[in-house]
């Protein structure tokens, strides 16, 4: 016989937007799936958006640092709803029974991960851009004023979101539906630490140094410091993606081991509870 | 070659294959028959997979040439699908070893991926995809180069033309399995595993899709290796027959020879025979012949 094809080493464009497609046909032939895209931003924006209107009557302090809730709601929504389009993408093949076919085509994991985040790219643009102009129409808050610094901002909350994503999805894969929760959870643990909506001395002192292992606490300090102070700190986000790299690069190393593991224990049969 | 009424459980000898139809290498080959013998489709080797709850698969071995049909048959918790996980690189073998066109189907397993398939009712289609869709998916995946025009050809030779854009979710379990069997075929692959490819269809479809496996064989010289409880279709479409049972290979030859080995008029009766234990009797019965 012949020696492998060329097409089924190479890590291949074709395989990966064959699965951008997969989840793209999924996504438009459910209009509630995308209205729920919008749905929950919008609600929290709005919440903190008024929230913060009233604060600024009644603080001078937040009357100075305009936008801050909103600021930090919308990066928030960034990290957090990065993660759901990458987790829920995942989910739905195993909510499909489909790994299996997945697993035995040609279809490799490093083209899978590429494709899910692609994904997480596309849900996060269709649920955040309305929300964005939603919130310069009712509270004047033009997030894309930031300018640069909101691209560094955004790829550190990204980078954040598609580590939890990977690890969750190893840890869905080797134990099954039962993990399933943690794809909807993992992330609110890291609400409290990453201080989205106080700074980080807040905290007791053991806490901060938790706090400050977290990329997104930087993106979250810096935030402040360019709305309270008008400072671009690019210590920060550097730092951030320093750890960034450093998460990512764990996350992909557990996802593999994981799926081996689940190879071993044969739990790619059985993807259901 | 195994001689009829010697009986085998678990692994062959090394180098030795069952039944007439597997010709393997032997270590007593003379280097220039060797040379000739063309390589085995799937070759599993001294197979052994242990889970926490037991041994799914015992030490098994076989070899099947490229266009042969084989059934891998056996009760529940025989180990087929296990079998047939391992082959696909599913599921890793706690030991000995399994290559497809020569890849070894642990480390080198995609090589050689994009040149095989697989059916099986442990999977589905995604649901909510078009029938057009998931074909298209699927064909992407698997490097298809003329896609739109396999996808055309299949639904003719299947019969899935008016299904093609409908949801997958909407079609009834016969509909379905036609449109998995479509999806197996879609890279025309040189190894395709089936299992239980005509569950849920009716008589007159089952029968269809028999023939058109047949031809597929027969046209690509495709190895196919079947897992299926439907022992008239396995009558009619294998040529050689693996019975497993408790993780091991109890018996393995041509339908024929099994039927004259028990003394009995259908594998129905064989496949009993074996599930319940009375492999002895054949033995006896043979030896006494």
């Amino acid at each position: 016989m012949t020696g492998p094809a060329p097409q089924a080493i190479a890590f291949s464009p074709r395989r990966i937007a064959a699965m951008v497609l997969r989840y793209w046909y999924l996504l438009r032939s459910s209009w509630p799936r995308l209205l729920e895209l919008i749905y929950w931003p919008a609600v929290q924006m709005l919440m903190w958006g008024f929230l913060q209107l009233y604060v600024d009557q009644n603080a001078s302090f937040f009357a100075r640092a305009g936008g801050i809730f909103i600021g930090a709601v919308l990066l928030w929504d960034i990290l957090f709803r990065g993660q759901l389009g990458f987790s829920i993408s995942f989910l739905e093949e195993m909510w499909a029974r489909n790994m299996g076919n997945l697993m035995m085509s040609p279809l490799r994991p490093g083209e899978f991960v590429i494709a899910l985040m692609i994904m997480s790219l596309i849900r996060l643009a269709i649920g955040m851009v309305p929300v964005t102009i939603l919130a310069m129409v009712f509270f004047g808050f033009n997030l894309y004023g930031l300018g640069l610094a909101l691209v560094a901002f955004f790829a550190n909350l990204i980078f954040t979101s598609w580590a939890v994503g990977i690890l969750v999805s190893g840890l869905v894969l080797r134990n099954g539906m039962g993990a399933e929760s943690l794809a909807w959870t993992f992330m609110f643990l890291l609400l409290p630490l990453t201080c989205v909506y106080y700074p980080v001395s807040v905290l007791p002192v053991w806490l901060q140094y938790v706090a400050w292992a977290l990329p997104p606490t930087y993106v979250f300090e810096g935030m402040r410091a360019l709305l309270i102070e008008q400072v671009f700190r690019s210590d920060l986000m550097l730092a951030a993606l320093g750890l960034n790299v450093v998460y990512f690069a764990a996350a992909t190393v557990a996802f593999l081991k994981l799926l081996d593991s689940a190879r071993r224990q044969g739990s790619l049969l059985q993807t259901g509870e | 070659m195994r001689e009829p009424g010697i009986r085998h459980t678990g692994s062959l000898p090394e180098g030795l294959a069952p039944g007439r139809h597997c010709r393997q290498m032997s270590r007593d080959t003379p280097p220039r028959e060797a040379e000739q013998m063309p390589e085995p489709a799937i070759a599993v080797d001294k197979l052994v997979k242990v889970y926490r709850t037991g041994t799914a698969v015992d030490g098994i071995s076989f070899s099947l040439p490229q266009g042969s049909i084989t059934a891998l048959l056996g009760g529940n918790g025989a180990g087929k699908t296990t079998t047939i996980a391992m082959i696909m690189g599913l599921v890793m073998p706690t030991s000995g070893r399994v290559t497809v066109l020569g890849a070894d189907m642990t480390r080198d397993r995609h090589h050689v991926l994009h040149r095989m398939n697989f059916e099986s009712p442990y999977v589905d289609m995604p649901m909510r995809l078009t029938v057009r869709q998931n074909l298209k998916v699927f064909g992407e995946l698997y490097g298809v180069s003329d896609l739109a025009v396999r996808i055309r050809e299949l639904a003719a030779q299947l019969d899935l033309v008016d299904l093609l854009d409908r949801p997958t979710g909407k079609l009834s379990a016969g509909q379905k399995t036609r449109v998995s069997l479509a999806k197996s075929l879609l890279n025309r692959p040189e190894v395709l595993l089936l299992d239980e490819p005509t569950a849920s269809l009716d008589p007159d479809t089952a029968d269809w899709v028999r023939t058109h496996l047949e031809n597929y064989r027969k046209e690509r010289q495709a190895a196919i290796l079947l897992a299926s409880h439907n022992m008239r279709e396995v009558e009619r479409l294998c040529e050689r027959v693996i019975m497993m049972k408790r993780g091991v290979i109890v018996d393995d030859d041509s339908p024929e020879r099994l039927l004259a080995r028990y003394s009995r008029e259908t594998l129905e009766d064989v496949f009993l025979d074996i599930a319940r234990g009375r492999r002895d009797a054949a033995d006896l019965r043979e030896a006494a012949q």
